[in-house]
């Protein structure tokens, strides 16, 4: 039984938005087939009481105080934007008309 | 096609209600950039707002404080353990292609609200309130031919991208039947309300700090629950009322000819009152939701959350109770003046100096009758309780009339000042000169001898003639009761 079918990892994807052809398809579904079923042998040792990690340091509560730190200059903002208009990033429609 | 009433009499709604509220903190959620509303596109963002390489989050300590409070002001249990989530999607409100936000493991759950509407308590659960980052805003531009969504492009602001986001999302409100609009906007209200007093945000529905998504379904009675909808881009309170009886009338319409409802967003149009479908949503497993890295979990201990609870203000609801008590009103009257929307505004304008009846008065009277008129909220008509509470003072030092004193509010809703401005402007002032009332009486006297002779023989029901003349020449800026007691005076 394969962990991720073709047309799952098509969605994925479309999702990430990645031009991926027929033969491509073929190739990584096997390929991620093979890494998620490697990766699925760490669960046949998972016991009762080991809880999921997803944070490795165990800390927790790691905050900040409510106080103003400098912000970029507009220059500075939009610099890494390839196609600024009137001190906004200017983007390509990509959905429907959503506001 | 079904009326309100109709859909009603064949169908149970079930409303939900997930709402967005901004927090007022300084800075951001997770960086130190500041939130002012207004400012320059793209002037309040920072590498961490960006999301530019090697840039990490912290969270904002004040914006979790509010959020805790948010839950313990509605009953909720608070999470001894939780984390962030990121939720991924391509839409460029967000520069990193993901909104750090809660997903399973919200910050509060399994609360409630009380909410009165009609005298009648509705206990409306509260699933969860977690805490997000909101997104930058999007300005679509250019209508090109030839293409079906009209845009062509979008230019972004990221200055709101960041700023503390607190989603409460109530469980499922069956049972409420023809008052479903009634309860949503009722629970919005005293939700802003209870925000309000917390302190936590300014919760201004027009400015977009306070935002609604309203879910709505019907079923027939003992049938189970049907497909909802979810109704965006409710931006008033009245809007909730109308968007949930709008979305009723049509689903209503739909089932009833044998169509069935299609789980989707809708807009809601403030123009028509009406809604129609949005875009359709990529579904939470799309999102693919996974534990923020970059973020610690959130522990707050016992004694953290005690010490916010000890600071609690009083609640909107207990604070109502006691104006009631003081203002000596019945639950009836308390009731009329909640539904009005209208308790803190008479409450301010007994604070500046008007007397409860007065401000009541005003408000629910002539206030109501204009806003219910024009449409709009009463908070928003254009009067100011220390206006109406000057308006009354005039009233009281005898300079208005009630009937001038309409006049002169008149003037305070047209924006032409304050009330004893606009009495002077537009000379409206009683005419309390006893010289120039004494002359208008002997020109009507003068006029109608007939009148005058009838009076003198003691018939005082015919005086109502020459107090008429009188308050013609004066143009009704004389006090009808002190004219009547002068003409009577001079005939007897």
């Amino acid at each position: 039984m394969a962990a991720i079918s073709r047309d799952e990892v098509a969605h994925l994807a479309r999702l990430a938005r990645l031009a991926v052809t027929e033969q491509e398809l073929d190739l990584f579904a096997g390929q991620l087939d093979s890494i998620l079923q490697a990766v699925a042998r760490v669960g046949e040792v998972v016991a009762d009481d080991i809880p999921p990690t997803s944070h490795s340091v165990p800390l927790v509560n790691v905050l900040r105080d409510d106080v103003e730190a400098p912000c970029l200059t507009p220059a500075e903002a939009l610099a890494g934007a390839p196609d600024p208009f009137e001190g906004r990033f200017r983007v390509p429609q990509i959905l429907a008309e959503e506001e | 096609m079904l009326s309100f009433d109709d859909v009603v009499a064949r169908f149970e709604p079930v409303i939900g209600l997930e709402t967005h509220v901004e927090l007022g903190t300084r800075t951001k959620m997770f960086c130190g950039c500041p939130t002012m509303f207004g400012a320059e596109p793209n002037t309040q963002i920072c590498p961490v707002c960006l999301g530019l390489p090697g840039s990490l989050p912290v969270a904002n300590r004040a914006a979790i404080e509010a959020t805790i409070r948010i839950g313990l002001a509605l009953n909720c249990t608070i999470a001894t353990w939780c984390r962030f989530a990121r939720k991924n999607y391509f839409y460029p409100d967000m520069p990193k292609n993901f909104q750090i936000s809660q997903y399973d493991e919200p910050l509060c759950v399994d609360g409630y609200l009380d909410v009165e509407v009609d005298g009648v308590t509705h206990r409306i659960g509260i699933e969860r309130v977690h805490l997000e980052e909101d997104t930058g805003k999007t300005l679509h531009v250019g209508g090109a031919t030839g293409r079906i969504h009209g845009a062509t492009e979008s230019l972004v602001d990221y200055n709101r991208a960041g700023i503390p986001l607190v989603e409460i999302v109530t469980k499922p409100v069956p049972g409420t039947g023809a008052l479903a609009p009634a309860v949503a906007k009722a629970y919005v209200t005293e939700l802003r309300d209870v925000i309000r007093t917390l302190g936590v945000s300014d919760v201004r529905m027009e400015q977009g700090s306070l935002r609604c998504d309203v879910n709505t379904s019907l079923n027939r009675p003992g049938g189970d629950w049907g497909t909802r909808t979810e109704t965006k881009n409710v931006n008033s309170l009245r809007s909730v009322e109308r968007a949930v009886r709008s979305e009723m009338i049509r689903q209503g319409n739909v089932l009833e000819t044998g169509g069935t409802i299609i789980q989707e967003t809708r807009h809601f149009h403030e123009d028509t009152g009406d809604t129609t479908p949005g875009r359709s949503k990529e579904t939470a497993t799309d999102y693919r939701y996974f534990p923020e890295p970059d973020l610690v979990p959130l522990a707050p201990d016992a004694e953290w959350v005690a010490s916010l609870k000890a600071a609690l203000p009083e609640l909107p609801r207990v604070h109502r109770q006691r104006l009631q008590q003081d203002w000596g009103l019945s639950d009836l009257d308390m009731q009329s003046i909640l539904n009005a929307g209208a308790v803190e505004l008479i409450e301010q304008t007994v604070a500046a100096g008007a007397s409860p009846e007065a401000a009541r008065k005003w408000w629910l009277g002539e206030l109501s009758r204009r806003a219910n008129e024009s449409g709009v909220e009463l908070a928003s008509i254009g009067a100011t309780p220390a206006q109406v509470a000057q308006l009354q003072a005039l009233v009281d030092a005898g300079k208005l009339t009630d009937k001038l004193a309409r006049q002169v509010l008149e003037g305070v809703l047209a924006g032409e000042g304050d009330p004893a401005a606009i009495m002077a402007a537009r000379g409206l002032e009683v005419v309390s000169d006893t010289g120039a009332l004494t002359s208008a009486i002997d020109e009507a006297i003068a006029a109608h001898p007939d009148v005058a002779e009838k009076i003198r023989g003691g018939n005082h029901a015919a005086a109502g003639v020459l107090i008429g003349a009188v308050m013609k020449a004066t143009r009704g800026q004389a006090d009808a009761k002190t004219v009547r007691e002068l003409v009577l005076q001079r005939l007897s």
